[in-house]
């Protein structure tokens, strides 16, 4: 049996504690320790961005990081940004504009989107693609993201929720 | 896939770490952003026995100009170096290239000092180095030692750190009167490694460039200087001729790798594409 580590996270603002292996990512924790399931794996190689999540407050590719180096650390995960609302409109222009159809990549979509357009809410679409470049979607051709992102960045600059 | 089982230590100070690395030898692998260490973990193509985490090390943090250098520690952050105000003044060339490295949740945690110990033929930051004249601060048992980067990169993923060695910093003089940088990179997809890239430095007094430096990544197993095309170029204004006379000189410069998509002659001729945009973005004011 390997060595267990301790790691102490805030995730979504709750506290946690467990013993882990340091081979586990923090994808894995989020989904198998904690039973959030809204992060996915695809790659565990970083190049799909399924898993992206917000660990101290940047997006971060949690495959990419091993749960015992989190330890002390916040992370922000979608079933976090959806119950806080911080992404409600984002969701809501995913549905209208059927920008997912089998929903592997929506929630490192949502998160990495949410990301650009606090920075840039105006950002063209091929800005929107530029930043979505590290997200694949295997379904939707993408037209129908960019689309969602572009609109919800027009409502958030007009000041319309 | 998963990574496979390893002990896992974070070191708090420098001689910690140095410790550990001439205890545990060759069993031992640094994990700094672990953007390039942990895909090839979890593919299986490596198998530390422990992994030391030196993202809690002050030592390697922090970004300064002092003495005419900029100073760049190891664990800079791809997103810091980006949004620096001394590395846009001092080395406008590495803020050029940095949107080019990967996505945004890579750059949160990847780092400086990673990207140039990892030495990947198809990274910016190496090249940039190159073209920059930097220098390597490197730690080990005996204290620090500089490596000039002309003498640093040694090969494919090889470099001149030890294994019980660890990277503290890079050191690049600042910008000097009339110089200016220029940067660009052929790829598929935004945020991929390059087919081929460039990153360029030169004096410039009007039309006419001088010190030029081309320094090409993802061509061969390291970055290379074409020093042929710098010389067709030295001292004369940037005219059509003068450019072709640099694209021709390529071939002396440069023998280029075959990938899976592309052959050496296509890189080679990529390479002169590049090479007519820089210096023309060098003779127009660079950026
Ligand atoms: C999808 C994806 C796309 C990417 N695209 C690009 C790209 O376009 N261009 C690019 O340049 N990079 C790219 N990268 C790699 C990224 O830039 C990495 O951050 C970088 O190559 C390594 O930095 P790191 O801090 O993550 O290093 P780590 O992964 O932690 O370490 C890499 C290697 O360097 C060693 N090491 C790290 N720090 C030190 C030190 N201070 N002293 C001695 N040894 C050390 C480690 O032991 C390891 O062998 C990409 C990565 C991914 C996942
Ligand atoms: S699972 Fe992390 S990027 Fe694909
Ligand atoms: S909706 Fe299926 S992968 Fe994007």
């Amino acid at each position: 049996m390997s060595t267990l580590y301790p790691v102490t996270v805030t995730v979504n603002g709750s506290p946690v504690t467990r013993h882990v292996e340091a081979r586990l990512s923090l994808s894995d924790f989020l989904r198998q320790e904690l039973e959030l399931t809204g992060t996915h794996v695809g790659c565990e190689q970083g190049v799909c961005g399924a898993c992206t999540v917000r660990l101290d407050g940047r997006i971060t590719r949690s495959c990419l990081v091993f749960a015992v180096q989190a330890d002390g650390g916040e992370i922000e995960t979608v079933e976090g940004l959806s119950d806080n609302g911080e992404i409600d409109d984002l969701q809501t222009a995913f549905h209208e504009r059927n920008a997912l159809q089998c929903g592997y990549c929506t929630p490192g979509m949502l998160i990495t989107a949410n990301e650009l357009l606090k920075k840039n809410p105006s950002a063209s679409r091929a800005e929107i693609r530029e930043e979505l470049s590290g997200n694949y979607c295997r379904c939707t051709g993408y037209h129908a993201i960019v689309d969602a992102v572009e609109t919800t960045g027009r409502q958030r600059q007009g000041g319309a929720k | 896939m998963k990574a496979p089982s390893f002990d896992y230590v974070k070191v708090q100070s420098l001689p910690e770490l140095l410790g550990v690395l001439v205890e545990r030898g060759d069993d031992a692998k640094i994990i700094a952003g672990g953007q390039s260490l942990v895909p090839t973990l979890n593919m299986r193509l490596s198998a530390p026995e422990i992994l030391i985490d030196i993202n809690g090390l002050e030592e390697l943090k922090g970004i300064a100009v002092a003495d005419g250098y900029l100073r760049i520690g190891a664990l800079t952050r791809h997103y810091e170096l980006g949004r620096s105000d001394e590395v846009a003044a001092h080395a406008p060339l590495l803020a050029q290239a940095l949107p080019h490295i990967a996505h945004e949740a890579i750059r949160s945690r990847g780092t400086f000092g990673g990207s140039i110990a990892n030495a990947d033929p198809a990274a910016e930051l190496p090249a940039c180095l190159l073209a920059l004249r930097g220098r390597l601060v490197i730690a080990g048992q005996n204290g620090e030692r500089t490596v000039d980067v002309a003498d640093f990169f040694h090969g494919l993923y090889e470099t001149a750190i030890e294994p019980e060695e660890v990277l503290v910093a890079a050191e690049i003089p600042v910008l000097g009167g009339g110089e200016r940088a220029a940067f660009d990179e052929l790829v598929m997809r935004h945020g991929d490694y390059a087919i081929v890239g460039l990153a360029a430095m030169a004096k410039a007094d009007g039309e006419i460039l001088s010190d030029v430096r081309l320094s090409f990544f993802s061509v061969e197993g390291k970055p290379v200087l074409a020093a042929a095309a710098a010389d067709a170029v030295n001292g004369k204004p940037l005219n059509e001729e003068v450019l072709q006379a640099a694209q021709a000189a390529l071939e002396n410069d440069l023998d280029p790798l075959s990938d899976l998509y592309n052959t050496a002659a296509t890189k080679l001729h990529l390479a002169r594409v590049l090479t007519g945009r820089v210096l023309s973005k060098l003779a127009s004011g660079g950026a």
